[in-house]
């Protein structure tokens, strides 16, 4: 049966580019309507598994609707992703943001959808360029800044993801985005890992994250923590399922990111390393490789989505009302914003993985998958992060922000608040969905890529000890929270390279650079311009007096010459005359003749 | 209300820990009952309230590394950047 295919990315790029035309009481019901009807699109697509949108672009297939479960369930998250996000800003005007957005969304779907390298590539350039805009839009000078250095490492992560496809297009001639051989990479599959792996954030280059999506607007970082890193997650899985060496980076990045949550004082950022964190599971999936872990990096993906963007709703709406995100100004908000603690702590306890949170039911199906493949270290390193991301998360963030000391200035209080209704709307839904989740398997566990699974997560030894590691997490932390109380300073991290690199670059062209440009004109004006001004006047003398000499010369000579023969032979006697010029024709007839 | 109830569970700060206290003794109880043939290593099965132990050293373990990490030098001034 052949079916219309309407490409969920192609109505968000046309309704981000009618965004502008569509103002008034018009705009708020188009803004919702757009992203419900890719949402739907998105629904019938995963109704219709196949593949659609195949073009022929001089030697090369462009496939852009590969329709399988792997693309159904990140295509139907990201979408409804959209469509939360949509609603948390729908009391923005500025829409340049929504465009930028929505072109975002389109740049993921079109990149879940992708069958080739060629469009996933152009569609994750869009998603780059879009998401700058995020950053860019919040228009002070950290987020300028913020923004290039963002779009700075994207493009050099694009490059190197470009270089391995082309490396291997032309070792193999095969241009389709499907699983590379990783059992013997070669160095474009290195090449082409490190480009996915760059927006996935794996460290060493994972830096723009915290960097970023602290600097983007409220609405901006909502839309950036659900679709960058988790578009990466599926490219990886797509193309690098079972590549050992994502086993290490997906726990060291774990472990990594949840270290430097525990120092940080921004929430944003703090939540930006969260994502770090949290990813590192889903990476470490993927090294895995097997079905179980497939599908936990997937329902990974998916809760995380949820419950990041519940947690990035809820800190926006604090930077939002209060203008402040450090927790060293903030705290004992309970009073002000009680509906967006209930969200925060929901999304805390949703990313810790609290039995009935969906955190619980994806995030013990990585660490199952890891120990039932023998992976101890792995499986114990991941339930190690779990306590360390409940202490991060569900422990420190809400007490710091909503209990603990007051530090908010008199200001700050008097504009703390629950935000408007269609951001208290968008954090209901999120919140309502972290929970469903958790209750609710076959909502999520119908849609994984690997049916032949079956996975319980509520077992009693699990739930026992789910509830044992956050038990005595929560004891730890309030016996040792006075070594991690918010501090005024910022973490240092490897952007540390390529900020202070920037500037060893600027200095270096600043001073010995300058200096000896400096230098050389000196030297020029001093040496270089006297020598040249005597070679000038040695070329003038000579142009003068030896050149201009010998044409004159010649000239004078002619003229004597001339004037000499005037007095000799013409005297103006016309028969004397008439002699010369009969003897001189008489001489060259001769001559003529005999000659 | 909620803050109400915050509230109301603050001014009784002694009694909700001592509540907590209670809990977390029913919580190793009940894990010493439980059926450990899911259990994925030995220690698991031969250390009673193992995860209970493993909590609490990560929470520390998570702590002081963080601690001694920002204190190497990794955290810093907050102009560190600024030019």
């Amino acid at each position: 049966m052949t079916i219309s295919f309407m490409h969920p990315a192609l109505i968000m790029i046309v309704g981000a580019l009618l965004l502008p035309l569509v103002r008034g009481p018009f705009r708020k019901p188009f803004m919702f309507l757009v992203p419900l009807l890719t949402f739907i699109d998105v629904i019938y697509l995963s109704q219709h598994p196949g593949t659609y949108g195949i073009f022929q672009f001089m030697d090369w297939e462009l496939t852009f609707g590969r329709v399988d479960r792997l693309s159904m369930i990140f295509a139907f998250i990201m979408a409804l992703m959209a469509i939360i996000g949509t609603i948390y800003g729908m009391h923005v005007e500025d829409e340049w943001q929504h465009m930028a957005a929505w072109f975002y969304v389109a740049g993921s779907l079109g990149a879940i959808y992708a069958g080739d390298f060629i469009t996933l590539f152009v569609f994750w350039e869009m998603m780059a360029f879009a998401s700058t805009f995020l950053i860019w839009a919040r228009k002070d000078t950290e987020a300028l800044e913020a923004g290039y250095r963002y779009i700075l490492v994207h493009t050099f992560g694009g490059v190197v993801l470009l270089i391995g496809f082309v490396l291997r297009y032309q070792a193999t001639g095969d241009l389709s985005f499907d699983l590379l051989n990783v059992q013997n990479p070669e160095i474009y599959t290195w090449l082409i890992m490190i480009g996915l792996m760059l927006n996935a954030a794996v460290p060493p280059v994972h830096s723009w994250l915290p960097d970023a999506y602290s600097k983007a607007t409220a609405i901006g970082a909502v839309f950036m923590c659900a679709f960058t890193t988790k578009t990466a997650v599926y490219t990886l899985i797509r193309s690098c399922a079972g590549f050992d060496v994502l086993i290490y980076l997906g726990v060291f990045m774990a472990i990594y990111g949840i270290i430097y949550a525990v120092m940080e004082n921004d929430v944003r950022k703090l939540l930006g390393w969260e994502i770090i964190s949290q990813v590192g599971y889903m990476v470490a999936a993927v090294g895995i490789g097997t079905s179980l872990a497939i599908n936990g990096a997937c329902a990974h993906a998916f809760a995380h989505i949820l419950y990041k963007g519940l947690l990035f709703m809820a800190a926006g709406a604090i930077l939002t009302t209060t203008g402040r995100q450090k927790l060293s100004e903030l705290g004992g908000l309970y009073k002000k914003m009680p509906g967006t603690m209930i969200f925060m702590l929901i999304g805390g306890l949703a990313v810790s993985g609290l039995p009935l949170m969906s955190g619980f039911v994806s995030k013990s199906m990585i660490i199952s998958a890891a120990f039932e493949s023998h992976i101890l270290w792995a499986g114990f390193a991941l339930t190690f992060v779990s306590a360390g991301t409940f202490l991060a998360a569900g422990l420190r963030l809400p007490y710091l922000l909503f209990f603990g000391k007051n530090n908010c200035s008199e200001e700050t209080w008097e504009k703390a608040q629950d935000p408007s209704w269609n951001m208290q709307l968008a954090m209901t839904i999120g919140g309502f969905l972290c929970i469903f989740i958790g209750c609710y398997l076959p909502f999520l566990y119908n849609m994984l890529p690997y049916t032949e699974i079956s996975y319980h997560p509520y077992g009693a030894y699990h739930l026992s000890e789910t509830i044992q590691i956050m038990a005595f997490t929560a004891f730890g932390f309030f016996m040792l929270r006075k070594y991690i109380m918010p501090k005024n300073t910022i973490s240092l991290d490897l952007d540390w390279f390529y900020r202070m690199g920037g500037r060893a670059f600027l200095w270096t062209v600043k001073n010995p650079l300058q200096y000896f440009d400096t230098a050389l004109s000196k030297f020029y004006k001093s040496v270089g311009i006297s020598c040249l001004m005597e070679t000038s006047k040695f070329w003038s003398w000579f142009d003068w007096n030896g050149i201009d000499g010998v044409v004159d010369g010649t000239a004078r000579c002619v003229q004597a010459i001339g004037r000499r023969v005037t007095i000799v032979l013409q005297r103006g006697q016309i028969q004397q005359t008439i002699c010369y010029t009969v003897s001189f024709a008489a001489v060259l007839l001769v001559a003529y003749v005999w000659l | 209300m909620i803050a109400n109830l915050i509230d109301y569970l603050s001014d009784r700060l002694p009694l909700v820990t001592k509540v907590c206290y209670v809990a977390m003794a029913f919580i190793v109880f009940w894990s010493m009952s439980v059926d450990t043939s899911h259990a994925h290593t030995w220690a698991e099965k031969m250390i009673p309230g193992f995860w209970s132990l493993f909590g609490i050293s990560s929470c520390a373990v998570v702590i002081m590394v963080a601690r001694w990490y920002g204190k190497s030098g990794i955290q810093t001034r907050e102009d560190y950047y600024d030019n």
